[in-house]
């Protein structure tokens, strides 16, 4: 898996807000008793929303104790799944896929206008430390290559010209509309459909 | 081509949207009652007769893994777990099914519960598709407020409740004793096998593990019999398939399309060809990026279908296809599926975990014309040692693509790494020799 770092800065202190401790309560239930353990994933998925996109140590601690369970059970998870951001992130990430079926399309072009318009590097704040992006592996929209995930929504169908407008609404404090930009609803072929017409029709 | 009547995923472009009102004018919901009635065994044994195998790219028979379930109940509960933890590099359609079909899902993981005697169904969703998931849950949502979940599911008397898990990104979990790992809370590292998830699964109970489409694909099967599923397509190879076209296309697009369709086919027709025409398809990999790839003369002929997929030395897999035409550089695009696999092996097995990284970094100096000729059997032989010596088939998926690439475009490597290696002429500095290849030499 991909090297993790963690963050030098940490807080000393993090407790869910009483939102999230309902959430955290209603995920527990969804397993058997004495099973709490399997709600690690999500709590730490809570966590990372709560505070900024990024899961500090204080969090990992907290959650140990919440799900009685070791708090290395917890770190082991955290530093594992590459979804988990233990250092901190934009408000705005960007994450670009750049595996094959996408880099056959031109998703490296994509990098590019990131590494011009955001930062220099991976993982590095922009200047006006609003944003910051990632290469990732596959995330399964391949048909709507190139795309990337922006926090939690896809933009699909890019070219590098989309994606310096996407980011300088972004830099407005404009979130731009998620999902294709070249007008597809889905991952049918555009124009040239040749299956199930008549519903398209009806 | 497939009928379009004969499309079970009549919405797969969203025409009518996913909401239970349309899902069930669509037919789902319809006779679930009736279905269930009709018993285990039943079931069972018509799933059995459609030949329906797994679509999540193993292609295992799933009435024969049902079977595998204990028939009663004991001190253990039993679980169905739905994999759509969908990572596989060129695949994405259970996406679809997950946003625009999802009362398919939920329809199949009552029958299916039904059969296998569990009341609970955990679906598996990979983090990444968190709106899909979403979309789900309201699926879900709709169903409970409807009857068709809960004490008494659609009034067939049983008591299911689906729960929806996030994973996190990790490619992994898509082994099925990984993402049983990943449910109870630890990081995704497989399970050896035996025990079998079907006797000791997740906490340890009998628990059913199936890909979405196959989950999705039931009720229509039961509906319309298992003969007519087994009519279409070729014995052992049945059915339709959702086909994911990616890559240097006219049109890529998802496609359900009969078992078998030619895969020349299913690129000129469904994706509208090849970006500068046939003549221009270097080459093709069918299944998901862990098949070997297809040259172009295999291409002009090959079935997409399971067995013939083996014959021509490659798999189905999930049907994701990617095309890759000549203005890219073959090479290139295999150095960076091993880097795909370098960052997604979870490090439970050295022959993994050490292999992935060394592929990877070979056919990045490959790549760059920056390896000697020697080392492209070096390569064959790191393959060699992975596949095989590893706990779950991560080992085979990573090291096929490589595998692949050296079988058919060896020459090409080998023009581009032409130059002898420095060893070679210097013999006796033992730090540089590498043993092992100086073993065989010697034999």
């Amino acid at each position: 898996m991909a090297i993790k770092k963690i963050s030098k800065a940490q807080p000393e202190k993090f407790e869910f807000n009483k939102k999230n401790k309902e959430t955290a309560d209603s995920i527990i239930k969804n397993y058997p008793s004495g099973k709490q353990q399997s709600a690690v994933m999500a709590l730490l998925y809570l966590a990372q929303k709560q505070n900024d996109n990024w899961i500090p140590l204080s969090a990992m601690k907290y959650i140990a104790k919440y799900l009685d369970m070791p708090y290395i059970k917890v770190y082991e998870v955290a530093t594992f799944y590459s979804m988990y951001n233990l250092t901190p992130v934009g408000k705005y990430f960007f994450q670009v896929c750049t595996t094959t079926p996408c880099m056959l399309r031109g998703a490296y072009n994509l990098v590019d206008v990131c590494k011009r318009k955001i930062s220099e590097e991976e993982n590095r704040l922009s200047k006006d430390g609003k944003t910051s992006w990632l290469e990732v592996e596959c995330l399964g929209a391949c048909v709507n290559a190139p795309m990337l995930q922006l926090n939690e929504d896809y933009y699909e169908d890019l070219d590098p010209k989309k994606l310096e407008q996407i980011i300088d609404k972004i830099s407005n404090d404009e979130v731009p509309q998620p999902g294709s930009y070249r007008g597809r609803l889905s991952s049918e072929p555009e124009n040239t459909r040749k299956t199930l017409i008549g519903n398209k029709n009806a | 081509m497939l009928e379009d009547k004969d499309r079970i995923f009549q919405n797969l472009y969203n025409d009518f949207g996913a909401d239970l009102i349309s899902a069930k004018q669509r037919g789902d919901w319809k006779d679930t009652k009736e279905i269930c009635g009709k018993g285990r065994e039943w079931i069972i044994d018509e799933i059995k007769a459609s030949e329906l195998r797994g679509r999540g790219g193993a292609g295992f028979p799933t009435g024969l893994k049902w079977s595998f379930a204990p028939k009663e109940v004991g001190s253990r509960p039993h679980y169905l777990v739905i994999n759509a933890d969908e990572s596989e590099p060129g695949t994405c359609k259970d996406r679809d099914i997950l946003r625009f079909e999802p009362h398919k899902l939920i329809e199949g993981c009552l029958i299916a519960s039904y059969a296998v005697n569990a009341h609970k169904c955990y679906i598996y969703i990979r983090g990444e598709y968190f709106n899909e998931g979403q979309k789900l849950q309201t699926a879900i949502d709709e169903a409970y407020k409807d009857g068709l979940l809960g004490k008494n599911s659609a009034g067939t008397n049983w008591e299911l409740d689906i729960y929806i898990h996030y994973g996190a990104g990790a490619y992994i979990c898509g082994e099925e004793t990984a993402l049983l790992e990943s449910i109870e809370g630890k990081k995704g590292q497989p399970r050896l096998k035996p025990p079998f998830p079907a006797l000791i699964g997740l906490y340890g109970c009998p628990t059913i593990i199936n890909n979405v489409e196959t989950i999705s694909v039931v009720p229509t099967i039961l509906r319309r019999g298992g003969k007519w599923f087994s009519s279409l397509g070729r014995p052992k190879n049945t059915g339709s398939k959702i086909y994911c076209i990616s890559g240097n296309v006219n049109n890529p697009c998802n496609v359900e399309e009969e078992m078998g369709i030619p895969l020349k086919e299913l690129i000129e027709k469904h994706a509208g060809g090849v970006i500068g025409g046939w003549d221009n398809l270097k080459a093709v990999i069918p299944g998901g990026s862990s098949m070997p790839l297809l040259p172009k003369e295999t291409c002009e002929t090959i079935k997409m279908d399971f067995d013939a997929c083996v014959e021509n030395k490659t798999g189905l897999g999930t049907a994701g296809i990617v095309v890759i035409n000549k203005d890219q550089d073959i090479i290139k695009c295999m150095a960076r599926i091993a880097r795909f696999y370098k960052h997604e092996s979870c490090g439970q097995c050295t022959p993994c975990r050490e292999g992935s990284g060394w592929m990877w970094r070979m056919l990045e100096r490959m790549a760059k014309g920056e390896a000697t000729r020697d080392e492209v059997d070096m390569l064959l032989d790191v393959t060699k040692q992975i596949e095989g010596h590893t706990i779950c088939a991560f080992g085979e998926g990573s090291s096929w693509p490589v595998q692949g690439l050296i079988r058919n475009f060896k020459d090409e490597i080998i023009e581009r790494n032409k130059f002898d290696p420095i060893v070679k002429k210097q013999k006796d500095i033992p730090y540089l020799v590498d043993q092992h290849l100086l073993e065989k030499e010697n034999a």
